[in-house]
C-alpha cells in the first residue's frame, strides 16, 4: 500500500507561485470536470485504436485478509480473470468474481450509483468509488485494496469508526432555535447562498480524503477534510446565527483543527464528488484569522 | 441481549423520522440497520418533495391529484393525512437545515412533477434524497439516539396465537455484521419496521443492492398480512445499462421523450395528448415499452430523453446530478446529446398492511416507508411522493410506537368479519403460524415465539439457522437462486403481464424456494460474511416475489401500474379492493378488503384516468 502518491507531511504551507495542482483547484469543479471529461475521451480513443478491451478478460489483484480464517489471516493477493463487459465497473468487477469464483471475497456496496458511499476502495493505487471506476480507464492488472490508513476488517472492508467519530465531533448538525412555531413559513435563504454550501453538502462520508491525508495518517486526531468539510456546510451557511457561527469556528481552530492541513490537496484529488475539500479548508482558516480567535 | 423502548428497524428516511418522533415522545429509541444510516437508499431519490406549500395550492388538490394518480386504489384517511401533515413536515426539514434549492426571495423553489396540477415539489436539486438523508440523520445525531449500525434484524419475536390479531411483538433478533455476533433486541413499547422497498426481486431496477424487503418478509411470517403487491412502480427513466435512476425532475423541468424516429411519442401516438411526457409514471412507462416493442425503440432496447434545449445554465442549476450520472454511468454527456432511457423496477407501492397511524395488526408492531402500505399510493405512486410519506408516516409510526396518541384510526388491519375471501384455489384464511417440520433452521420461516420468552426462543432459533447455514458444507449458493428470481419476475412480472406468464413466474419461484432448501454459505467466518447477511436476505426475496407474483396472478384487471392483456379495464365493480396475502403453515392465503374512498368532506369518485 506504499504506491500512493502524495507529498511529504512537512512540506510548508506553500506561499509561492501556484503549482498545477493549485491551478487545478482554483478551476471551478465544473471546469474541472469537463476538463477531465475530454482527457478521458481522448484516451478512449486512443485506446480504440489499439483494439478495446471488448472480448477479453480483466485481471484483477484483489486484497485478501480474514483474521478468523487460517490461510486468510496472512494477508495477501488473490488473482482473479473477468470477462469485460463495456461499461464495467471495479465494483462490477468484484462483484463477479464474488459471484462466480469465490463467495467469501467481502467489500462493502449498495447503491451503484455514487450515493451510498460505501464503496471506497484503493484502486491502482488511489482512492476511487468503485461503481463510478470504469474499467476501461485503469491499466491492468487492476489492483484493488482497502482503504489506506484504516484498520481492515476483512478483506477490502475497513472499519470506519474512527472516521464516523471525527464526523460526529464537529457538531453536525443544524443549530439555529428559530423552529416553526405552528406557522408554515420557511427561514430564508439566498441563492447566493445556498450556491456557497451547496459542493459541501454533497458528501457522501465515503472516506476517500480521509484516507488520502497524509496529516490525518500521522495525527489520529486530526478532525480531517471531510469532518471541516461537513462544518464547513453548517458555518457558511447564513441560516444559522453568527453566535453558532463562531462556535463552530472555536471547534474547528483547537488543535487538530484546521491549521493541521498542509494544503496538498490529496482529498480535493480523490473526492468522488468534486468537493473542493482543500479551498474550504483554507476559507475556515481566514475565517478563523477574520474573527480574531487564538490558532496554533 | 439489549434492551430499549422502540426500536426502528432500519435507518432510512422513515427510521430516522420515526426515532426522531419517538426520542421527542420521551422514548428511549434504537436503531438498528444493516447498513450505516448514511448509506441508505433514501439517499438515492432524486426528484423531491410534495408538499401544498403555496398560495394557490391546498392540500385538497394533493389529495384529489393522488386519489386520481393512485387510480382509486388509495385509501382516503391515509392519502388526506399524507397531503395534510407534509407541508409541516417539508417546512420543519427546512428548519432542520435542509440545504432546498431557493427561489429569488429566498423562500423553497417547487417544480411540476407527473400527475400533479400545480407544481408542488419541494426539491434540492437532483438530489433530493440525499438532502433529506443527512439532514435527518443530523437530528438523529444531535439528540444522541442510539444507532447499531451494520447489525442485520434476521427475525421478530412476534407470540404465536392462532389469530395474528392477537399477536404481540416483543423485539427482534439480529447479528452484528462485524463479530457474527447473534442477539436480542427487546423493545419495551413497540418495534418500528422501516426496511425500505423489495427492489433487488427484479433484475432491472434503480433499488439499492440492499433493498431485499427484509421487513416486509419477516412481518409476513408474523402474521401481519402484505397488501397490494402487484402494484410495482416501473419508472419510465432509467439507464437501460445498470437502472440508475435519471429523475423525474428532468421531464419536470421540460425534458423530452424521443423514440428512434425522433418523434415525440407521448404526443404522436397518443399516449397522453394533455400532459405528454408528465403523465403519469405507469402511463409513461407502457407508452416507452410500446414504441420499442413496435420497432420504434432506439437499439430495440430504449428511447431518448433530451434536456439539452434547457439550457446549461437551467441544467446545471436544478439537474446537474443528472448529468453527472448519464456521464458516469452511460458514457453521455447530457448538454451535448439525448439520454438513452427504459423503464426500471423503482417502487414497491405495496408493503406491510398498516393503517394511518403505521400501526400493523400485530400488537406494538410498525410499519412506515417503503416496506409499508398505508395505503396511499393505491395503484401507482406519483413522483415526489415517496418522501412525503417517509417523513409523515415515519413520524406517526414512530411517535405511537412510542405511546403517543394520534386517535382512532379509520383504516382496519387484519383479518376480521368485513373481509372478503379469495375463490381461488389458494388456501383462503389465514390459520394458525406453523412451522414448517423440515428446513425451519435453514430458512427461518415460521414462528419462533411464544407468549412467555419470546425473544430468547427466537434467539435460540437464530442461532441454530445461522451455525446451519455456515456449518453445511455443499449445496447451492445463494446467488444462483437470486439471479434466477430475478430473472423470472422481469420476464414475467414486468410492466406487461399475462397469466400464462405469472404463472410461470410463479412456477419458478417455488422451484427457488425448494432449492433454497439445500441452500449453503460456502464463507465460514464470522466477521462481516456478507455471503451468509446475502444469503438470508435470498430467502426474504422469494416470500416477497411469491406475494407479488401471486397478487398479480389474482387481479385480473387493469390498474394503475398493474396491466394485464387479458383484462384490458379497470373493474371497478369488483375491484374498488385491495390484495391482502397472509402467511399460513407455510403458505400464502388470499384475501380482500374494500377500498376506503370516503374522505373527511368528500367522497373520492372514481374517474377515467386520462392525462
Amino acid at each position: 500500500m506504499s504506491t500512493q502518491q502524495q507529498k511529504q507531511p512537512d512540506e510548508p504551507e506553500t506561499q509561492e507561485a501556484p503549482t498545477d495542482q493549485e491551478m487545478k483547484a482554483e478551476a471551478s469543479p465544473q471546469q474541472k470536470r469537463l476538463q477531465r471529461k475530454r482527457e478521458q475521451q481522448s484516451a478512449r480513443e486512443a485506446s480504440a485504436d489499439e483494439g478495446e478491451l471488448e472480448g477479453e478478460t480483466v485481471h484483477l489483484k484483489v486484497f485478501r485478509y480474514d483474521p478468523e480464517v487460517a490461510d486468510k489471516q496472512e494477508p495477501r493477493f488473490d488473482d482473479f480473470h473477468v470477462p469485460f463487459e463495456k461499461g464495467m465497473t471495479v465494483l462490477d468487477a468484484v462483484m463477479y468474481a464474488r459471484d462466480h469464483f469465490d463467495s467469501s471475497l467481502t467489500f462493502r456496496h449498495s447503491c451503484r450509483q455514487a450515493v451510498c458511499g460505501s464503496d471506497a476502495f484503493f484502486v491502482n493505487g488511489k482512492q476511487r468509488l468503485g461503481c463510478k471506476t470504469q474499467i476501461s480507464e485503469l491499466s491492468q492488472p487492476v489492483r484493488v485494496e482497502p482503504l489506506p490508513h484504516q484498520e481492515v476488517v476483512k478483506d477490502l472492508v475497513v472499519d470506519m469508526d474512527h472516521f464516523y467519530e471525527q464526523m460526529h465531533a464537529v457538531e453536525p448538525y443544524f443549530q439555529s432555535e428559530d423552529l416553526p412555531q405552528g406557522e408554515l413559513e420557511e427561514q430564508r435563504q439566498s441563492r447566493e447562498n445556498r450556491e456557497k454550501i451547496k459542493m459541501s453538502s454533497r458528501c457522501i462520508w465515503c472516506g476517500a480524503c480521509m484516507s488520502s491525508c497524509n496529516i490525518a495518517a500521522g495525527d489520529n486526531q486530526y478532525l480531517g477534510p471531510a469532518a471541516i468539510n461537513k462544518a464547513y456546510k453548517f458555518a457558511m451557511d447564513d441560516r444559522e446565527e453568527d453566535e453558532i457561527k463562531e462556535h463552530r469556528l472555536r471547534i474547528l481552530e483547537q488543535e487538530h483543527g484546521v491549521w493541521r492541513c498542509q494544503t496538498q490537496f490529496s482529498c480535493t484529488e480523490v473526492c468522488p464528488k468534486d468537493i473542493p475539500l482543500t479551498e474550504h479548508i483554507q476559507e475556515l482558516k481566514r475565517e478563523a484569522v477574520k474573527k480574531n480567535l487564538k490558532f496554533w | 441481549m439489549y434492551e430499549h423502548d422502540v426500536i426502528v428497524v432500519g435507518a432510512g428516511g422513515a427510521g430516522l423520522r420515526a426515532a426522531v418522533a419517538a426520542h421527542e415522545a420521551g422514548a428511549d429509541v434504537a436503531m438498528v440497520t444493516k447498513l450505516h444510516p448514511v448509506r441508505s437508499h433514501t439517499g438515492a431519490a432524486e426528484g423531491g418533495i410534495n408538499a401544498a406549500l403555496r398560495e394557490g395550492d391546498d392540500w385538497e388538490l394533493h389529495a384529489y391529484d393522488t386519489m386520481k394518480g393512485s387510480d382509486y386504489l388509495g385509501d382516503a384517511p391515509a392519502v388526506e393525512t399524507l397531503a395534510k401533515d407534509a407541508p409541516e413536515e417539508t417546512i420543519n426539514l427546512e428548519h432542520w437545515g435542509m440545504p432546498f434549492s431557493r427561489e429569488e426571495d429566498g423562500t423553497v423553489s417547487q417544480r411540476p412533477f407527473g400527475g400533479l396540477s400545480f407544481p408542488r415539489t419541494t426539491y434540492a436539486g437532483a438530489e433530493t434524497g440525499h438532502h433529506l438523508l443527512h439532514t435527518m440523520y443530523e437530528q438523529v445525531v444531535k439528540r444522541g439516539i442510539e444507532v447499531y449500525d451494520e447489525w442485520f434484524v434476521t427475525q421478530l419475536a412476534v407470540t404465536d396465537e392462532p389469530d395474528p390479531n392477537d399477536r404481540t411483538c416483543h423485539g427482534v433478533v439480529a447479528y452484528d455484521v462485524q463479530t457474527g455476533k447473534i442477539e436480542g433486541f427487546k423493545a419495551r413499547k413497540g418495534v418500528v419496521l422501516a426496511t425500505g422497498g423489495p427492489g433487488q426481486a427484479f433484475d432491472h431496477t434503480t433499488n439499492a443492492v440492499s433493498c431485499t424487503g427484509d421487513g416486509q418478509a419477516m412481518a409476513y411470517r408474523a402474521g401481519a398480512p402484505l397488501e397490494d403487491m402487484e402494484f410495482i412502480q416501473f419508472h419510465p427513466t432509467s439507464l437501460p445499462s445498470t437502472g440508475v435512476l435519471i429523475s423525474e425532475g428532468v421531464r419536470g423541468e421540460g425534458g423530452i421523450l424521443y423514440n428512434n424516429e425522433g418523434e415525440r411519442f407521448m404526443f404522436e401516438y397518443g399516449y397522453a395528448n394533455n400532459s405528454g411526457e408528465l403523465a403519469s409514471r405507469d402511463v409513461v412507462a407502457r407508452a416507452e415499452l410500446t414504441e420499442v416493442n413496435e420497432g420504434r425503440g432506439v437499439k430495440d432496447e430504449y428511447v431518448h430523453l433530451d434536456m439539452r434545449h434547457l439550457g446549461e445554465e437551467r441544467i446545471m442549476d436544478r439537474l446537474e446530478n443528472i448529468l453527472h450520472l448519464a456521464e458516469d454511468f452511460e458514457g453521455v454527456d447530457g448538454l451535448v446529446e439525448p439520454m438513452p432511457v427504459k423503464p426500471g423496477q423503482h417502487y414497491a407501492m405495496g408493503g406491510i398492511e398498516t393503517d394511518e397511524n403505521g400501526a400493523t395488526c400485530i400488537d406494538g408492531l410498525y410499519a412506515a416507508g417503503e416496506c409499508a402500505c398505508v395505503s396511499v399510493h393505491g395503484g401507482n405512486r406519483l413522483g415526489g411522493n415517496a418522501l412525503p410519506e417517509l417523513i409523515v408516516f415515519g413520524k406517526r409510526a414512530g411517535y405511537h410506537a412510542a405511546g403517543g396518541d394520534l386517535g382512532e384510526a379509520e383504516i382496519e388491519t387484519g383479518y376480521a368479519d368485513d373481509v372478503e375471501d379469495d375463490d381461488t384455489d389458494l388456501p383462503i384464511t389465514p390459520g394458525e403460524a406453523g412451522i414448517e417440520p423440515e428446513g425451519v433452521a435453514a430458512d427461518g420461516s415460521g414462528q419462533v415465539a411464544d407468549a412467555k420468552g419470546t425473544l430468547e426462543r427466537a434467539v435460540e432459533a437464530e442461532r441454530e439457522r445461522v451455525d446451519h447455514l455456515l456449518e453445511k458444507d455443499d449445496g447451492v449458493q445463494h446467488s444462483e437462486i437470486r439471479s434466477k428470481l430475478q430473472q423470472a419476475m422481469t420476464d414475467y412480472v414486468n410492466v406487461f403481464r399475462t397469466e400464462e406468464g405469472v404463472k410461470k413466474a410463479l412456477k419458478i419461484i417455488r422451484e427457488c424456494r425448494q432449492e433454497y432448501q439445500d441452500v449453503y454459505v460456502d464463507d465460514p467466518s464470522r466477521t462481516f460474511n456478507t455471503d451468509l447477511q446475502h444469503t438470508i436476505e435470498t430467502r426474504n426475496l422469494i416470500d416477497v416475489a411469491e406475494t407479488i407474483a401471486l397478487g398479480a396472478l389474482v387481479r385480473d384487471e387493469f390498474r394503475g401500474a398493474h396491466w394485464r392483456k387479458e383484462h384490458q379495464e379497470r373493474k371497478d365493480d369488483e375491484w374498488l379492493k385491495h390484495t391482502l396475502i397472509s402467511w399460513d403453515r407455510g403458505k400464502p392465503s388470499v384475501w380482500y378488503r374494500p377500498v376506503i374512498l370516503e374522505g373527511e368532506e368528500k367522497t373520492y369518485e372514481p374517474k377515467v384516468r386520462s392525462y
